[in-house]
């Protein structure tokens, strides 16, 4: 049915409209105040505590959350304040979450629109390559590169960077193959606009909501994904962390001290879930129909 | 003098369905051609290789003289800037992440790319009017227009370069019937004020015999019959033409209601 | 007694930005073996109407109202029960076949299956049947078709395998909602005249629900205009063709390019039809109609009967 907004009061572009949408959203919402708290707190907390998170103070070793001693998660078996430990590792975390996603959202998004939209072997190609990559066995890619190259962040933003945008890639190819059928891109072309053009003022912007869902459903993958590579020791170094290696040391003191696994795992727990909320929200925000 | 010469042109799809045969015809300026068929009879092909977007298989098609698919990038460009295209679906025509500005705008930007932002604000400004649109419309988005209003917007694009071919694929049959009049006046403005010479798709006999100077049937990809409008509607040469002429329902109700009981199944 | 009595009917839908009523208190109603044709332009409501009585409506729809088949109400009624409505004694023909068939099942499974489930027939008696069926709406090869799947077939073929599907359980009526629309011009008279067949033949009630004005006439004996949910005017063809009393319907006749020689401009309703979610408070063609005057902006006319068969929903009727 057409419906025709005669006096609305301002125009609302279709972006704008799925952000209302996602406004309305209380449990996104929600989620969204709290990923935005647990941002906060690992960019600023680090310089507001009394203690830095490589600081060792020798008198508490590995002792229970002490609000006298300013230890208010405790300390980990080195004497380090684990808040701070908490906080720096979330810095490294998210970073890896949002830098690699970044990575992969630039390199998916302009293969896949490329492939999709060039199509014939060009694509045939291109989505083979693709489907070489996916078939490399990846948990060994990366300790071999480890091994090879020494550990370092910049490898793992590399090597997870270079499998996640893979999933992206066929994302928006197969939503460019769709947008393509669609008039309006003959009708630019009719306007005189350059492939390059087409692709990046005419589907590019059309792919968005998928590719916005999809990229902040990816954030809690890489994250997790980081969490796993330093739980198996390839992650980051001494004395920097991660949540995912804060977890790996608390996991071997359990027992004797379960302030150190719990906390670090409720902040990450909190973060995916939040980030998991987030994109079903935008999802249903950007795909009204699948309500 | 002849805009558009297309001569024995052919499409073959897949190596062997043909799509059009054996197509010649001359387009004469200022002339409304309408082009009439059924689904399947070739007849959005032959809109898709004269806008360049179908390279035919044999065969040419010749603008003043000049074949299309001997042009090299410049004559590309100043061929789109003389022959546009309106479509069928009004709506999937707009890209809807686009404001209506910038959909106006959009031909400028590739074909005149030498006008200053305000020489483009100026010429938006002008073709809106004629369009029916106005000037508070231009920051809205496609979804918020009814479907006759979206297609004013793209013939506004259309007309923004000043054409003197419009391409017109089933321009109205998908939009209402008192909106349909509105688009059918708007286009014999156009062509009675700027001299534009169309090309006007339709399987709506009613309204090509209500636009159209000149009328093609196309049947299966191939001619059946070429003629000045009256000509065609009062003595159609082919039995395809009659055909398609006895189907049209007629407006007085009792002849309407004898034609369909005289009508074989 | 009327076959089909619709009183009061209204649908509405709850959306994000507030309700929007699609069909505003409609009241008419079918006589056994009559042809009715409702006409609208997309938004007017025509459809939402009958699929509010078969409750096809969607999911966020609201129907209040009443609609009574031979004394039974349908609205509120339970889906079980509805379908064996649905199943029997009405039909819908849709205006896109493709989508209406199911893609992965051949014509006969599908056409066999309707006799299996609701009136239990055997597979021999139903596929007899279903024969005879396909022959009535001249299909060529009844039998080829039959083991045929639904892509194999032209629009047209589909179509009439669909009026095929429809005259299966002999129903009272048969709704056919835009079955023209997505065909060619010469399958349109087709289908037209095969509908027309089967009223005479089997004296079935039809509605059918177009846009297309000139179309109505081979097919039907009322005409029903319906604009913004509401019905302005019903009358016999003769009295619409040539007394319509609302401006609207005089102007749609006037818009409709006919047959005839280039005559310079056509007759064009000004204006955009409204929008469902902000109707005018008067009469929702007021701001598109050359006559309106202070009376119509703040006032809806209601249906009042200007004959025994016309009725007009306009407060200069008598005007006009």
């Amino acid at each position: 049915m057409t419906s025709p907004i005669v006096n609305a009061a301002r125009p609302m572009s279709p972006f704008r409209k799925s952000l209302y949408r996602l406004y309305r959203n209380k449990g996104a919402m929600f989620s969204v105040g709290l990923l935005v708290l647990i941002i906060l707190l690992c960019l600023l907390g680090p310089e507001l505590l009394p203690w830095s998170f490589d600081e060792v103070d020798w008198e508490n070793m590995g002792s229970a959350p002490d609000w006298s001693a300013k230890h208010f998660l405790g300390t980990d078996a080195n004497g380090r304040d684990m808040l701070a430990r908490i906080l720096q590792g979330g810095r490294i975390s998210l970073m890896v979450g949002l830098l690699a996603t970044a990575v992969s959202l630039l390199i998916g998004v302009t293969y896949g629109a490329i492939a999709g939209f060039v199509g014939g072997k060009v694509d045939h190609l291109m989505m083979r390559l693709v489907d070489i990559l996916y078939a490399l066995p990846f948990m060994f890619f990366v300790i071999l590169l480890t091994v090879y190259f020494g550990r370092s962040l910049w490898l793992i933003f590399v090597a997870i960077g270079a499998v996640e945008w893979l999933t992206m890639a066929r994302i928006v190819r197969g939503q460019t193959l769709s947008i393509k059928k669609r008039t309006f891109i003959e009708a630019a072309r009719l306007s005189g606009a350059s492939t390059g053009a087409l692709i990046f003022r005419h589907i590019i912007p059309n792919t968005l909501g998928p590719v916005i869902v999809y990229a902040t459903l990816m954030v809690p993958q890489v994250i997790l994904f980081e969490s796993f590579l330093s739980f198996l020791g390839l992650g980051v170094q001494e004395p920097m962390t991660s949540w995912g290696v804060l977890i790996a040391e608390g996991a071997t003191e359990m027992e004797s001290a379960p302030w150190m696994i719990i906390y670090p795992a409720l902040f990450l727990s909190c973060t995916l879930f939040a980030l998991n909320f987030i994109g079903d929200g935008l999802r249903d925000a950007f795909d009204p129909k699948d309500r | 003098m002849d805009l558009l010469q297309v001569e024995q042109l052919g499409v073959t799809f897949n190596h062997s369905f043909k799509a059009l045969n054996q197509v010649s015809f001359n387009l004469r300026q200022g002339e409304v051609l309408g082009i009439v068929g059924e689904s399947g009879s070739g007849k959005s092909t032959l809109a898709r290789v004269i806008m360049r977007l179908q390279m035919p298989s044999e065969g040419d098609v010749k603008w003043r003289s000049d074949s299309l698919f001997a042009m090299d990038n410049k004559q590309q460009q100043a061929y789109r800037k003389q022959v546009q295209m309106i479509f069928q679906d009004p709506l999937d025509a707009l890209n809807p992440r686009m404001t209506v500005a910038q959909i106006i705008a959009e031909p400028l930007r590739y074909l005149m790319p030498q006008l200053s932002r305000k020489q483009v604000r100026q010429k938006v400004a002008q073709v809106l009017t004629p369009m029916g649109l106005s000037e508070s419309q231009l920051g809205r988005y496609p979804h918020e227009f009814s479907g006759g209003q979206c297609q004013r917007i793209g013939i506004a694009r259309a007309m923004i370069v000043e054409p003197e071919l419009l391409v017109c694929d089933e321009p109205v049959s998908a939009l209402d019937v008192s909106i349909q009049a509105q688009i059918i006046n708007l286009l014999l403005e156009l062509k009675q004020q700027k001299g534009l010479s169309m090309l006007f798709i339709s399987h709506d006999l009613s309204i090509v015999r209500h636009l159209c100077d000149r009328v093609l049937v196309l049947y299966k990809g191939e001619i059946v019959e070429l003629a000045e409008t009256e000509s065609l509607y009062q003595s159609p040469q082919s039995d395809y033409t009659r055909r398609l002429l006895a189907s049209i329902p007629l407006h007085n109700p009792l002849e309407e209601r004898a034609r369909i009981e005289a009508w074989g199944v | 007694m009327n076959f089909l009595d619709v009183r009061h009917l209204s649908v509405s839908f709850t959306q994000e930005q507030g309700s929007v009523q699609a069909v505003r208190d409609v009241s008419f109603s079918i006589d056994e073996g009559e042809t009715l044709a409702v006409v609208g332009e997309s938004g007017a409501g025509k459809s939402q109407v009958f699929h509010a009585l078969l409750g096809l409506q969607a999911k966020n729809a609201r129907v209040a109202g009443s609609a009574k088949l031979a004394g039974q109400e349908l609205i509120g009624l339970p889906a079980t029960q509805l379908n064996q409505y649905r199943g029997n004694a009405l039909r819908i023909i849709f205006q896109d076949p493709m989508t209406a068939l199911n893609p992965y099942l051949k014509i006969g499974v599908q056409l066999t299956e309707i006799l299996q489930v609701h009136q239990g027939a055997s597979y021999q008696q139903a596929r007899t049947q279903a024969l005879q069926a396909l022959q009535e709406v001249k299909l060529p090869n009844p039998e080829w078709n039959f083991q045929q799947y639904p892509h194999e077939l032209s629009g047209g073929m589909r179509q009439r395998v669909m009026i095929a599907m429809a005259i299966l359980g002999h129903p009272r009526l048969i709704i056919a909602d835009e079955p023209t629309t997505a065909l060619d011009v010469t399958v349109q008279s087709d289908i037209i005249s095969l509908l027309k067949k089967i009223h005479q033949q089997h004296g079935t009630s039809m509605v059918l629900i177009t846009h297309d004005i000139p179309l109505v006439a081979g097919l039907c004996e009322r005409i029903m205009m319906m604009y913004a949910g509401k019905i302005v005017e019903t009358g016999t063809l003769q009295e619409i063709h040539q007394q319509a009393r609302h401006p609207y319907t005089r102007a749609l006749l006037q818009a409709t390019p006919a047959n005839q020689r280039n005559s310079g401009k056509l007759v064009s309703i000004a204006g955009q039809p409204p929008d469902p979610r902000q109707l005018p408070t008067g009469c929702a063609f007021a701001p598109r109609c050359e006559k309106a005057r202070r009376q119509c902006q703040t006032a809806q006319p209601e249906l009042t009967a200007v004959s025994d068969t016309q009725q007009v929903a306009c407060f200069f009727a008598e005007e006009n």
